[in-house]
C-alpha cells in the first residue's frame, strides 16, 4: 500500500475544504444571530426551532468525533466490541425520549439545574447541578479536543506536539467565535449543517464500501477477517477487547451501564430541549434524533469493518492517529485525496460543532445558575447574565484549548465513555427522582449529585486509565500518566459506572430518607402538573 | 407565577389540579406506558450485553455466511429502539396529547 507514513492525502486540499466549511458556517452563524436579543435567544435560540430541526441538531451535537472516528476505529481493530459503543449510545436515547425530554422541556427554562432545583432548596441544589454540568462538559470537551489533535496529526502531516497544539488552539478560537457571535441559535445551525454533512459523507462511504462487496454484508465481514490474520474470526464475535479476564468482562458491563444511562444526563443534550417551542416538538426532536443517530451507527458498522477489510489493521495501527484514523484512511482508500479532504473537513466540523455545543452549555450553566441564581439570587437582568455567559465562553474556550493540548493522543471514544459515566452517576438519578418521586428532597439531591460526581471522578483517578496500565507486549504505558514507574491505581476497572451509578441512586434514597425536610407540596404539585400538561411552560420568543 | 388563573373556577391552584381525577388519570396513563416500556428495553439491552460478555461462543455462532448470532442480536437492538420510538410517538400524539392539552387549557384559561 502506497500510504506515506507521516500524512495522508494532500494537506492543502484538506485545509481548503475545511476553510470553506468554516467560512460557510460562519456566514450562517452571523445571519442567524441578527435576532439575538434576550437571554432566551442566547441560551435557547428563542425556543423557535422545529422538532425536526432540533432533532438534526441533537444528532449533530451527539455524533461527536468519538462516534465517527472512535467507533469506526474501534470496530476496525476490535471488531464486535466496538459495536457495543454504538448500541449503548443509541438505546440510551429511549431513556431521554420516554422519561426526560418532554417533562424537562415543560418545567425548565435554560439549564438542567432549572429542573433539579425546581421544588428543592434553590441555591445548594442549583450549585450542585451546575458543578456537575461543568464537570461533564469538561470531560467531554477534553475528548473532543484530544480528537482534534489526533486528526491534525493525520491530515496535515503535523507530527510534532507543538504544531498540533497550535491547530488545537485554532479550533478552539473558531469555536469561541461561533458561540460568542451566534449564541444558541448560531450554534444550532452549525450543528444542523454539520449533521447533514456527516450523515451524507458517512452514507456515501457506506454505499461505496458495500458496492465493493456487491452489497453483501457477509462477504464484507469475510474480507475484514481475511485482512486481520492476527485475530481472524474473533473480529466477528464479542470478547476481543473485553473478553480476556473476569475483570475486563466486568468493565464491559460497567461501560454498557454508563452508556445507556449517560445520555439522558448529558447537560448539553438536555439543554437542546429548550430550543423548541413545546413538549410535542421536544418529542419530535428526540424521535428525529433517534432515527438519524441509529442510521448513522449502522453506517459506522459498515465503515469499521470496511476499514478493516480495505485498509487493514496494520496500516491503521501504524497511522499517526491510530484507531481514530480508520475512517479517514478508508476515505482515502475509496475516493483518494478529495474524499479524504471532504471526510476530514466533516470530522473537523464535527469536533468544532460539538465543542461549541458544550461551551454554550457550560457557559449557560455558569452564568444562569451560579452567577444569576446563586451569587445574585435571581436579582440580575437577562442581559447581565448573558454578558457573564459571554465572558465564561472565553474562559471555557481557553480551558478547552489547554486541556486539549494535554489530552492530545488519548483515545476519544473512551474519554467520552468517562463523560457518560459521570453524567449517569451525577445527573440522571436526581433528574429521575425529582420528576417522579414525591418524597425526594434537598439532601437526597445533594448526596446523589456530589456522591455520584465525586465517586465517579475518584474511581477514575485511581483506575488504570490514569496510571499503571502497561501494554504487556511492548511495555509501553496505556495510561494518561505515561511514566510506567508511577502507578497508584487500585480500582481495577477502566469505567467507574458499575459502582458510581448504583451508589448515586442509593445515596439519593438514603439522603432523602434521613432528612427531616418537609416536601414543598405546592411546588411539587406545580412541577408535576406542569411537567405532564405543559401548562405554564416557557413559550417561544416572538420576533 | 400566580397560582390563581382564569379558566375553570374549581381548579385554582396547581395543587387542586394535581388532586383532580382528570390529572390522576393522565398521570396514571403516562406512567403505565413509559415505566413498563423503560423496563422492557433496559432488560432487553442488558440481556444483550450479558450475552455478549459471558456467552461469546453463542454470539459467535454463524447463522448464514459470516453473519453471526451476535450481529443479529446487535441489529435487533436497533430494530427495537426504532420500534419503541414509533410506538411511543404515536401513542403520545394520539392518546396523551389531547388529554394533556385539555387540562392545560383548563389551567391556563381558554383564552388563546
Amino acid at each position: 500500500m502506497l500510504l506515506p507514513q507521516a500524512t495522508v492525502g494532500d494537506p492543502k486540499v484538506n485545509i481548503a475544504i475545511f476553510a470553506l466549511f468554516v467560512v460557510a458556517t460562519l456566514a450562517i452563524v452571523i445571519r442567524a444571530s441578527r435576532n439575538n436579543k434576550s437571554a432566551a435567544d442566547f441560551y435557547a435560540g428563542g425556543r423557535s426551532f422545529t422538532g425536526p430541526q432540533n432533532g438534526i441538531a441533537i444528532a449533530g451535537d451527539y455524533l461527536s468525533a468519538a462516534s465517527f472516528l472512535g467507533i469506526a476505529g474501534a470496530i476496525a481493530l476490535n471488531g464486535y466490541d466496538g459495536f457495543l459503543y454504538s448500541i449503548g449510545f443509541l438505546v440510551a436515547w429511549l431513556v431521554a425520549l420516554l422519561l426526560v425530554a418532554e417533562l424537562l422541556r415543560n418545567t425548565g427554562r435554560f439549564t438542567m439545574a432549572d429542573v433539579l432545583s425546581f421544588r428543592l432548596k434553590q441555591r445548594p441544589v442549583r450549585m450542585a447541578a451546575a458543578i456537575s454540568t461543568l464537570g461533564v462538559c469538561f470531560f467531554y470537551l477534553l475528548a473532543q479536543m484530544a480528537g482534534a489533535g489526533g486528526l491534525v496529526a493525520l491530515l496535515l502531516g503535523i507530527s510534532d506536539r507543538a504544531g498540533q497544539s497550535v491547530v488545537i488552539a485554532v479550533v478552539g478560537i473558531i469555536m469561541i467565535t461561533y458561540v460568542l457571535v451566534g449564541g444558541m441559535k448560531g450554534t444550532t445551525w452549525v450543528q444542523i449543517v454539520k449533521a447533514v454533512l456527516l450523515v451524507l459523507g458517512a452514507g456515501i462511504m457506506t454505499l461505496w464500501v458495500l458496492a465493493k462487496y456487491a452489497f453483501n454484508l457477509s462477504s464484507l465481514l469475510g474480507a475484514a477477517v481475511d485482512k486481520s490474520p492476527a485475530v481472524g474470526e474473533k473480529l466477528l464475535s464479542p470478547g476481543l477487547q473485553y473478553g480476556a479476564t473476569g475483570i475486563s468482562k466486568l468493565d464491559f458491563i460497567s461501560l454498557g451501564l454508563a452508556l445507556v444511562l449517560g445520555t439522558a444526563g448529558l447537560p448539553h443534550v438536555l439543554m437542546r430541549f429548550y430550543t423548541v417551542p413545546n413538549s410535542r416538538e421536544a418529542r419530535r426532536s428526540v424521535s428525529w434524533a433517534i432515527w438519524i443517530i441509529g442510521i448513522f451507527y449502522l453506517f459506522t458498522l459498515v465503515l469499521g469493518y470496511g476499514a478493516a477489510a480495505l485498509v487493514g489493521p496494520d496500516v491503521i495501527r501504524a497511522a499517526p492517529g491510530k484507531a481514530n484514523s480508520a475512517a479517514p484512511l478508508l476515505a482515502y482508500e475509496l475516493g483518494g485525496e478529495i474524499l479524504l479532504g471532504v471526510i476530514s473537513a466533516v470530522a473537523f466540523a464535527t469536533i468544532l460543532a460539538v465543542v461549541a455545543g458544550l461551551t454554550i452549555t457550560a457557559s449557560a450553566s455558569f452564568a444562569h445558575d451560579i452567577y444569576g441564581q446563586v451569587i445574585k439570587k435571581g436579582q440580575v437582568s437577562g442581559d447581565g447574565e448573558v454578558r457573564v455567559a459571554r465572558i465564561t465562553v472565553l474562559v471555557i474556550g481557553a480551558v478547552a484549548i489547554v486541556g486539549g493540548i494535554f489530552a492530545n493522543g488519548q483515545n476519544i471514544a473512551f474519554l467520552v465513555a468517562l463523560a457518560f459515566a459521570v453524567a449517569a452517576s451525577a445527573n440522571l438519578p436526581t433528574i429521575l427522582y425529582s420528576l417522579f418521586w414525591r418524597r425526594f428532597n434537598t439532601r437526597g439531591a445533594l448526596w446523589s449529585i456530589y456522591g455520584g460526581l465525586g465517586s465517579a471522578i475518584f474511581l477514575i483517578v485511581f483506575s488504570p486509565v490514569v496510571s499503571g496500565k502497561v501494554d504487556k507486549k511492548t511495555g509501553a504505558s496505556l495510561s494518561m500518566i505515561t511514566d510506567t514507574g508511577i502507578d497508584f491505581s487500585w480500582f481495577p476497572l477502566d469505567n467507574p459506572g458499575i459502582v458510581s451509578i448504583p451508589l448515586a441512586f442509593v445515596l439519593g434514597i438514603v439522603g432523602t430518607l434521613t432528612s427531616k425536610e418537609q416536601v414543598d407540596v405546592d411546588k411539587f404539585a406545580e412541577m408535576e402538573v406542569r411537567s405532564l400538561t405543559g401548562a405554564g411552560a416557557e413559550k417561544a420568543v416572538a420576533h | 407565577m400566580s397560582d390563581t388563573r382564569p379558566g375553570d373556577p374549581e381548579l385554582t391552584t396547581y395543587r387542586d389540579v394535581q388532586l383532580s381525577p382528570d390529572f390522576s388519570e393522565l398521570r396514571r396513563r403516562f406512567r403505565r406506558f413509559v415505566f413498563p416500556m423503560t423496563g422492557l428495553f433496559l432488560v432487553w439491552y442488558f440481556v444483550y450485553v450479558l450475552l455478549a460478555d459471558y456467552a461469546p461462543k453463542f454470539m459467535a455462532h454463524k447463522v448464514a455466511g459470516n453473519i453471526t448470532v451476535g450481529l443479529l442480536f446487535g441489529l435487533g437492538q436497533f430494530v427495537s429502539t426504532f420500534a419503541i420510538t414509533l410506538l411511543y410517538v404515536r401513542w403520545a400524539d394520539k392518546k396523551f396529547d389531547p388529554d394533556a392539552k385539555h387540562l392545560r387549557d383548563q389551567i391556563e384559561g381558554e383564552t388563546k
